[in-house]
């Protein structure tokens, strides 16, 4: 694999696209073919709006909630869709709305047991980095601790560890990296300023990284022989 | 336009803004650049890309039945009343 080959798609395709296109009507001729076109158009993405719910919810009765309440709103407002092209957009722009209007109200109210309504801050590691434990500058026989990692790594230990981060990180980093939002859009969403979606996306990846290095130690999933551990 | 050279520190810097398209098409091409020639920083985007993909990836997860029931009902009830808006 050559590197410039390798790079022709470097950069992960937002799952979001044409977000904002409201206003014009589309016209069905009968509800039996309104409710046929917005079903066939729902069923692909319920896995990925369930899937992003649950991100951002971390709690399944609520990630429904959300999908139910999302569906009833794209679906009431659907003559205000102007192209049927941006359906899917339209629809994860709903789901977002939906949560981040359910969240700051959440937010507003006292939360139990926990602090995870604050602003995360002092307790990060801000300049951890999961290459620099795995990274070797040489070639090991049983090839690279990265693939070691990545081969180790279950999506259930992530979902763990992207559940484990506070709110206002784990929001971020699924908006950005889950949903594709900009960081401007997702300053927008959250009506706060561009610095501190910058700065809660920095930490959220290096509680991430921390969280699952310390995962793959105590799992066993990078092993460096001879000395017991990959730890520096 | 032709790309500015851009030391190993400069490109780790704007790795995620880079991953995340959050730069012009200018810084972009830059990185690219760089990333083309330099085996070290490739290999960290690399790692983070898949890391990035592998996170993105548990945006999905099988919808469970009493849920696409839930959305059918309800659609069911809108088409009984015959409300849309």
């Amino acid at each position: 694999m050559s590197l410039a080959g390798s790079l022709d798609h470097p950069r992960p395709q937002p799952h979001v696209h044409y977000r904002d296109a409201t206003g014009a009507n589309m016209r069905f001729d009968e509800a039996a073919s309104r409710r046929e076109w917005f079903e066939q158009r729902l069923a692909p993405l319920m896995d990925r709006l369930y899937g992003t719910a649950l991100r951002l919810t971390r709690n399944p009765a609520d990630a429904e909630d959300i999908v139910a309440e999302a569906v009833t709103k794209a679906w009431t407002q659907l003559d205000r869709l102007r192209d049927a092209q941006c359906f899917e957009g339209w629809l994860f722009h709903i789901l977002t709305n939906t949560f981040v209007s359910e969240w700051r109200r959440r937010r507003c109210r006292p939360q139990p047991g926990g602090d995870d309504a604050t602003e995360p801050s002092e307790l990060d590691s801000a300049s951890f980095t999961l290459f620099q434990q795995l990274h070797q500058p040489f070639l090991l026989w049983w090839g690279s601790l990265e693939d070691q990692f990545f081969n180790g790594l279950l999506q259930e230990d992530l979902e763990r560890a992207l559940d484990a981060l506070p709110d206002a990180y784990r929001v971020t980093i699924v908006l950005v990296e889950v949903q594709g939002y900009t960081y401007e859009e997702v300053a927008r969403l959250l009506g706060v300023p561009l610095g501190t979606v910058r700065s809660r996306l920095n930490r959220a990846r290096c509680r991430l990284q921390k969280a699952l290095w310390e995962h793959a130690r105590e799992a066993g999933m990078v092993y460096h022989e001879g000395d017991g551990g990959t730890q520096r | 336009m032709s790309p500015r050279a851009l030391s190993c520190e400069e490109v780790i810097e704007r790795l995620f803004d880079y991953l995340d398209r959050e730069l012009d098409p200018q810084q972009a091409a830059d990185i690219e650049w760089h990333l083309q020639r330099c085996h070290d920083c490739f290999t960290r985007a690399e790692f983070e890309r898949r890391l990035r993909d592998r996170v993105a990836a548990t945006g999905t997860v099988k919808a469970p039945p009493r849920l696409q029931q839930r959305i059918r009902t309800l659609l069911d009830r809108f088409d009984e009343s015959g409300t849309r808006q």
